[in-house]
């Protein structure tokens, strides 16, 4: 009687596997970023957490950084080949304006980011992408990446640990995704919101995912870039930002054609 | 979980609830039905939702229209919200070693009685192996959880009127399956208040 | 096989099914885990006048992952009036395992005609998680006092169990350890009891990822236990900066249907058994044209 030789599925014992050690290359890092483009202007945003499983290595670590006046880079993922990158990117920057005395323009740093991931297809930088900034026609511009250099100019784009809850989010708010416009008002038009707005749903999608995702929290930064002519009032003005933010206006990296770039920051939460 | 998908959400309004689901039945990512409800009602103010396996859903509602019948024909009164969470718990971790792949979502408003006058609206979720959370705000399931949490953390406010109820609901369920690939093709949403169920269907991607 | 089952234990009906599921899909669903900081520790009794006692705490995140599935959920369980225990690991099983042995607890103080002791919990715990092999992953905190005194004990999931006069389990009990370590002194007085235990819970919620939100403290003495539920909240979420009500008639549908839940009787006038009859003509009688006036009456009195 074959049936009952056999033991039933639970009792089945254990496989032992040899054990294997070798090196694991990679790491995950957490946190999360975000950039949106206006029609004069661009967000770029990232908390400030960095952490390896259960635990928090340090609560302050840089995740967007000022390339040019025009151009500022996101990235996301594995926090040290996010660091090497960010620094090859400035190295190649750096030899274009000395050979061609100009900065390079947003289009062309986005397209050169695809060919530095994708010169190395089969050894990644285990890093996702987001570049913002002004475009050389003056609009608002955001280039997201993905590990291995596939790139597209977007409105808005998250990405990192918490993208899956941020990015339906910005569907709504930024693209009108599912809403209808009141009878008799004009249909919605994406990529048009002024810059309080934007910048209020970059804070309400960053405390929202702290409230429910472990890994992101501690601090906020958010990079504006504005296009020449814009004023730091703009920006400073009564009502144009939430409550409790600092605003450091960077100082200009080269000859731009007058781009501003300010770094607004605020504190998230901790645990 | 991810076999045929599916995604549930409830919120909590002022002296209403709010349960609504997606229509979508797939087999991995092949599309099959697109009209596979995943929210029953339980009584007239009590509704609950189940994503995950749809052979559990149909295991699991029959085996639980079993047991509220035994307890309405025992106690000869309805279940309340509270009650129905504590004997769904107790069905899912009888199952502890073999669970149902189901993530169950409860809505619903209590009738008041003398003991209690004023009972708030109620709404619950649990794993697959019945650990029960009681939320003040929303409660959210299935293959889009993660987006919905993110929708709901974000649209989310206290006190909505039913109407308002239903567009915020309505927009963090569209929202989050239209970023899932294993739920959305349409969605359901049920608006329990004192004295009556708004029952509306919603359109969404079909991708 | 009955339809309904086995009666009482765990039904492992679906287990080769989902053992099968689970090689074909990706994985097995996973259920939500108290990645958390519990403590506890003894305090008062030696020379100090000080009344002897059990101080319990926790966070209050359960997690589903890198996701949060509960901001303020109860990790400390009632099992005795006088015992309480906290629990991490599997969510479910620390619920379902401290509920089964509170039961069994009356009972037994029914039985004995005694309060229960603080060693006949653990007892019951630990056999209990042993028969299971630590498949049931419950890692407990259980503290309380009896008529042999205070006692603190933590069991893990495979049935191992410690005496130790402060003790930190789940995924921050290295953070919350670690504040015991440098200050916890024998014989504290209640207040001091309570301020390291919250610091503890605290150093878990702020430096583990998988704690979070509010501290949790429980003090059990012979007079009584006092629950504290939200003793500290240290991570209340701030004002969103937007409004996002929408305006009404922003989601467009396709098909409504209402179930009005108010049952309303109409009460229509009908001829002979409720139809109109050949021959009889339906004469309805207006209110004040008939018998009583303006009020009405009863015809039938």
């Amino acid at each position: 009687m074959a049936l009952f030789d056999q033991r039933p599925a639970y009792a089945h014992e254990p496989t032992v596997a040899p054990i294997e050690h070798r090196f694991s290359p990679y790491s995950d890092n957490g946190g999360t970023i975000l950039a949106i483009a206006g029609a004069d202007f661009a967000v770029i945003a990232g908390d400030t957490r960095q952490s390896e499983g259960y635990s928090i290595q340090t609560r302050y670590a840089r995740k967007v950084w000022q390339l040019t006046d025009n151009a500022t880079l996101a990235t996301n993922g594995f926090a040290a080949d996010g660091k090497n990158f960010v620094k090859r990117v400035k190295q190649r920057l750096e030899w274009y304006e000395h050979a061609h005395h100009k900065p390079m323009g947003l289009k062309a740093i986005a397209r050169m980011i695809q060919t530095m991931l994708y010169g190395r297809r089969f050894f990644p930088y285990y890093v996702y992408n987001i570049l913002g900034g002004i475009e050389e026609d003056g609009t608002g511009a955001v280039y997201s990446f993905d590990p291995v250099g596939s790139y597209e100019r977007e409105a808005c784009r998250a990405a990192g640990a918490a993208q899956s809850l941020v990015q339906p989010f910005l569907d709504n708010q930024i693209y009108f995704k599912n809403q209808t416009p009141a009878p008799g008002a004009e249909a919605f038009v994406p990529g048009r919101l002024p810059m309080a707005t934007v910048l209020g749903l970059v804070v309400d999608s960053f405390t929202s995912a702290t409230e429910r995702h472990i890994e992101v929290g501690d601090g906020l930064e958010m990079y504006v870039v504005m296009k020449e002519g814009r004023q730091t009032t703009d920006l400073t003005d009564e009502g144009q930002l939430p409550a409790g933010m600092k605003v450091e206006e960077l100082g200009s990296m080269g000859e731009g054609r007058g781009e501003k770039t300010f770094l607004v920051s605020m504190p998230l939460k901790r645990d | 979980m991810e076999y045929n998908g599916g995604s549930v959400v409830a919120m909590i309004g002022k002296d209403c609830v709010a349960i609504a689901s997606d229509l979508r039945l797939g087999q991995q990512s092949v599309g099959v039905a697109m009209n596979f409800e995943k929210v029953f009602p339980v009584n007239d103010k009590l509704y609950y939702g189940l994503p995950g396996l749809a052979t559990d859903v149909y295991t699991l509602r029959e085996q639980l229209r079993f047991r509220v019948n035994m307890y309405r024909m025992k106690e000869e009164r309805e279940i309340t919200p509270k009650t129905f969470t504590h004997l769904l718990s107790s069905t899912l971790y009888e199952k502890r070693f073999g669970p149902y792949f189901l993530e169950p979502v409860v809505a619903g408003l209590t009738t008041p009685t003398e003991l209690e006058p004023k009972p708030k609206p109620f709404i619950s979720t649990m794993d697959t192996i019945g650990c029960i959370t009681t939320p003040k705000d929303f409660a959210v399931a299935g293959t889009a959880q993660d987006k919905l949490y993110g929708m709901a953390e974000g649209l989310w406010e206290p006190d909505l009127e039913p109407e308002d109820l239903f567009e915020t609901i309505s927009q963090t369920l569209l929202n989050a399956v239209d970023r899932d690939a294993l739920s959305g093709w349409g969605a359901i949403v049920h608006v329990i208040t004192h004295d009556k169920v708004i029952t509306r269907q919603l359109r969404s991607r079909m991708d | 096989m009955p339809v309904e089952g086995p009666s009482i234990g765990f039904d492992f009906s679906n287990y080769a099914r989902n053992q099968f599921l689970g090689e074909r899909m990706n994985g097995l669903p996973r259920a939500t885990s108290t990645g958390t900081t519990i403590v506890g520790l003894k305090f008062g009794g030696g020379d100090t006048g000080e009344e002897e006692g059990i101080c319990l705490g926790a966070d209050t995140r359960a997690t589903g992952g890198p996701i949060v599935a509960d901001k303020n959920c109860e990790k400390i369980h009632y099992l005795a009036p006088h015992m309480r225990c906290c629990g991490a690991g599997t969510a479910a099983d620390t619920e379902f395992v401290t509920n089964l042995i509170s039961s069994n607890l009356e009972l037994h103080a029914y039985s004995q005609g005694r309060p229960a002791r603080v060693v006949t919990a653990m007892t019951m715990l630990k056999q209990y998680l042993f028969r299971y092999q630590g498949q049931v992953g419950a890692y407990l905190v259980l503290g309380g006092v009896d008529s042999t005194g205070a006692h603190l004990f933590t069991i893990h999931a495979h049935g191992s169990t410690d005496k130790l006069p402060y003790v930190t389990m789940g995924s921050g009990s290295m953070a919350a350890m670690a504040v015991f370590e440098s200050s916890f002194k024998q014989h504290m007085t209640r207040k001091d009891a309570i301020d390291l235990v919250a610091r503890a819970i605290r150093s878990g919620i702020f430096n583990d990822l998988g704690s979070g939100s509010n501290v949790d403290v429980s003090v059990i003495t012979k007079n009584g236990t006092e629950m504290m539920r939200n003793y500290e909240t240290p991570n209340e979420r701030g004002i969103k900066s937007r409004n996002y009500k929408f305006r009404r008639g922003t989601t467009a549908w396709t098909k409504e249907s209402i179930r009005s839940l108010i049952v309303s009787e109409e009460v229509k006038m009908t001829t002979g058994a409720g139809k109109t009859q050949d021959g009889v003509l339906d004469v309805p009688v207006p209110i004040g044209k008939g018998p009583g006036g303006e009020e009405g009456m009863d015809v039938d009195a």
